[in-house]
């Protein structure tokens, strides 16, 4: 039966060609255009890593007083001060402070030009933190970091730059007129949005390339890539700058379980009010822990133009179902008097609304092709809307192919139940009368 | 034309009726919205940057050792003078950013030493005596900085300006009332004065984010070269040598030392691209709506001639019998012209609201303006033209529809 309403279908759709081809369209353009927004908004709020971003957490506390504050939240990002006394109380079972850096690799052929390289400075314990994969070797050891050791971990790409991607755990590269040894190459490593630095980075980027001790960043007077806040001004020199209140570095901690992370958090309101009695706090403990969902919420990752356009296409949709059940309640209510005579010969409603809604179900479907065709141009077109570091994430996928088919079929459906129900309770007596 | 028996009739089509009047008022929401927001997008990507854009263009310069604030000023002043040397480049000038850059650094102003929240935010480019030239801004009163005031600065230490050139928006936020000549701010680290001894032109800063839209033409120009890890040179090319300038300036560059790093990819960027980058999102997101619009009032157009016609299919014997009592031609283009404004009328109402609450919550969770009611009434007009459009083409049929229909039998 299923088989035969949808010849019938294909049959009534061909007789009002352009009816068929305005719900069509209007179908497809709805579809279509939601899911080229949707593609970027996906993109965007992605979680970069599902397996951990409920036990890593970004460590926030107000080292300013609450008028220097953004809606009295603790600022983004961490003095040294603080960020080195987290790294020695050591209370998780991981943790890192990072910062942005710009050092250069300078070829040991003096023909060629030095390399810029996305680098940040941080402790060992954030590959494991943060599941990096290996290529070769692995990450340099706690001792190292306290030894402020000149080691270095690479990627994929730098080492197939300089070493045409053989194994070059041990060999050494120039960074800034200094020798660093590298204890391992990262394979393929690029989440996105970037969960542990969006501060600074905006969440969008190229990989990173290149990471060294956070100790020895700062003993070689390193400054950092990204912001540097200061709500007062600290005298001159590096000296006095780390010892400021000037604001520039990120803190992660990996706390597995929820126990642990109120753990912590009694932990970092101690030693907040341990400031406020050392006077260095003049207020009452303000101190936020985020996991990475919740961080890149508070960092607004997903940007508003992502937002507008996905809600914008969403209204646009509904329109198109709105003009789609009054096109098919034409469409229907035409052929009353032909849903009367099936009916006096026995059909049941059942069978009315079967047969209607595998018509409007072939509707939705090749609205749901012309929206596939319409989504794979767009996605093509995502970078004349959009940043281009964001464009290249908007992908079509066959999630999206499935999404784009069903979503159009359902809408379609949903939009013809009412159409049908009208057709269903045509009296089958009336039509037979009035002919 | 009598009102009264369009809507005796329309009771008979309720369900045509609201899906109408629903598609009238969804679309007059979002098409105002989205008109509104292209037009606040144009508005931002319009505003003048004060800068003559034509034949600049800036390089990034990063130096890969790390040197010392005395090497580091230098270098920066050979580099100047090598570019400013080269047959193609009328002046250069140094600087840590420039209006539009996106990113750059900004100080809190503040007009005495004891005020604990800032009188405004601006913009803070480290200048020398070339800079308002390269960029082309005039000073509207005042004076330039003399090469000898310029000093420089290391990457992390506190500022400290004794003289101050600031933009014509700033110094009519901080001194609204007489001239900013020769008056006094707090920006520098120590909360030592700064004099303003020049007042420029319009110019832009470097922010060009929705958060600093109040900040957006404050910029202080500072006597000293920034000697950080890296910096800007902002180069004017002599007229028509632009493409030469580039390729010159950068070759000149090398020329002085191969140990720096241009990035590859935007190391080199004239103003248009700078520009470009700025407003990217703001072009791309007026693209979109105006896609979205132009698509939605297409098929809500033709939502109503699809439904319309229908009605008139439906209605031909009745056509037929009022033709044959006498009415004419155009009583019954007037009747369906008629019975379309009142169902477009009634979604519109529905629309003002509905626009409302989607700007109300645009406004509340994404720092969207509150709408202008102009483009409500825009939005109110066109839709009932629209209507009117859409529904010409069957009420026409309709109208032609010939007294004979009343007498046959479907």
């Amino acid at each position: 039966m299923f088989a035969y309403y949808f010849q019938l279908g294909l049959r009534s759709l061909r007789r009002n060609p352009i009816l068929t081809a305005l719900m069509v369209m209007a179908i497809g353009f709805g579809v279509g255009a939601s899911m080229i927004t949707y593609s970027v908004f996906r993109a965007t709020s992605n979680n970069p890593i599902p397996q951990k971003s409920g036990q890593l957490y970004a460590v926030q506390i107000a080292n300013w007083k609450t008028d220097d504050l953004d809606k009295g939240e603790p600022p983004s990002a961490l003095t040294y001060t603080d960020a080195m006394a987290f790294m020695q109380a050591h209370k998780a079972k991981r943790q890192t402070a990072l910062y942005p850096i710009a050092p250069s690799v300078i070829p040991a052929d003096a023909s060629r030009l030095p390399i810029e390289e996305n680098s940040y400075a941080w402790y060992g314990d954030a590959f494991a933190m943060f599941d990096i994969p290996f290529l070769y070797g692995g990450a340099w050891t706690q001792a190292q970091d306290d030894a402020h050791a000149a080691v270095v971990v690479i990627g994929r790409k730098l080492n197939d730059k300089l070493f045409n991607g053989a194994n070059s755990v041990g060999k050494t590269i120039d960074l800034d007129g200094h020798d660093y040894r590298i204890t391992g190459v990262i394979d393929e490593w690029n989440p996105q949005p970037l969960f542990f630095d969006p501060v600074n980075t905006g969440g969008f980027g190229d990989p990173i390339g290149l990471f060294i001790p956070f100790t020895r960043a700062v003993d070689l007077q390193m400054s950092t890539a990204g912001n540097n806040n200061c709500n007062d001004t600290p005298g001159p020199g590096w000296s006095n700058w780390i010892h400021s209140e000037c604001i520039w570095i990120e803190y992660w901690a990996e706390l597995p379980t929820t126990a642990d992370a109120d753990a912590y958090k009694r932990w970092l309101t101690g030693y907040a009010a341990e400031q406020q009695r050392a006077g260095r706090f003049k207020w009452a403990p303000n101190v936020r822990l985020r996991n990475v969902t919740d961080w890149l919420d508070f960092n607004k990752v997903v940007p508003p133009e992502s937002k507008i356009s996905l809600l914008v296409s969403l209204g646009f949709l509904l329109i198109c179902l709105v003009n789609t059940i009054g096109l098919l309640l034409a469409k229907f209510m035409r052929r009353a008097p032909e849903i009367g005579v099936r009916r006096a010969l026995g059909a049941s409603r059942r069978e009315i609304y079967v047969q209607f809604l595998v018509e409007a179900g072939t509707v939705g479907l090749t609205g749901g092709v012309l929206g596939l065709l319409l989504t794979g141009v767009g996605v093509l077109g995502v970078g004349w809307v959009f940043d281009e570091q964001i464009a290249r994430l908007a992908t079509l996928d066959a999630s999206l192919v499935l999404l784009t088919l069903i979503a159009a079929v359902l809408a379609t459906l949903l939009a013809a139940f009412y159409p049908t129900w009208r057709a269903a309770q045509v009296q089958p007596a009336w039509q037979l009368k009035s002919n | 034309m009598q009102i009264g028996p369009i809507l005796v009739a329309l009771r008979r089509h309720k369900a045509g009726t609201t899906l109408i009047a629903l598609q009238i008022a969804l679309t007059l929401a979002i098409v105002c919205n989205a008109l509104f927001i292209i037009q606040q997008r144009l508005v931002r990507v319009d505003r003048p940057s004060g800068v003559q854009e034509t034949n600049l263009f800036v390089i990034q310069n990063d130096w890969p050792q790390k040197l010392s604030p005395q090497d580091a000023d230098a270098r920066m002043r050979a580099d100047l003078q090598a570019l400013r040397g080269l047959s193609s480049v009328q002046d250069a000038s140094s600087s840590n950013s420039f209006p539009l850059r996106g990113s750059g650094w900004d100080n809190f102003v503040r007009m005495t030493p004891e005020q604990v929240k800032m009188t405004t935010d601006t913009a803070i480019f480290f200048s020398d005596e070339h800079t308002l030239a390269t960029l082309g801004t005039r000073l509207i009163a005042g004076r330039n900085f003399r090469s000898e005031e310029v000093g420089s600065q290391g990457g992390t230490d506190p500022m400290h300006a004794r003289q101050i050139i600031v933009s014509k928006g700033l110094a009519q936020l901080l001194f609204p009332h007489d001239s900013a000549l020769g008056k006094t701010v707090y920006v520098s680290g120590d909360n030592a004065p700064s004099t303003i001894i020049g007042v420029t032109d319009t110019l832009q800063a470097h922010m060009t984010g929705l958060w600093a839209q109040a900040y957006a033409y404050n910029a202080l120009l500072v006597p000293a070269r920034l000697t950080g890890d890296s910096t800007f040179y902002l180069v004017r090319a002599r007229p028509g040598q632009l493409a030469d300038a580039m390729r010159q300036a950068k070759a000149a560059l090398y020329a002085q030392t191969r140990m720096r790093m241009i990035p590859p990819h935007d190391g080199v960027m004239t103003f248009a691209q700078v520009r470009e980058r700025a407003y990217d999102a703001d072009y791309g997101m007026a693209i979109l709506m105006g896609i979205i619009c132009a698509v939605l009032l297409v098929i809500t157009a033709a939502g109503i001639v699809g439904l319309t016609s229908f009605w008139v299919g439906q209605r031909r014997r009745q056509i037929g019998v009022r033709r044959a009592l006498g009415a004419r031609q155009r009583d019954i283009l007037g009747y369906f012209l008629t019975e379309n404004l009142l169902i477009t009328l009634g979604g519109v109402l529905l629309g003002i609201v509905l626009a409302l609450s989607m700007n109300l919550w645009l406004v509340l969770r994404l720092g969207v303006q509150p709408l202008s009611l102009t483009y409500l009434a825009a939005g109110v007009v066109l839709l009932l033209l629209l209507g009117q459009g859409a529904v010409l083409a069957p009420a026409m049929k309709a109208s032609r529809v010939p007294p004979v229909e009343a007498t046959r039998s479907v």
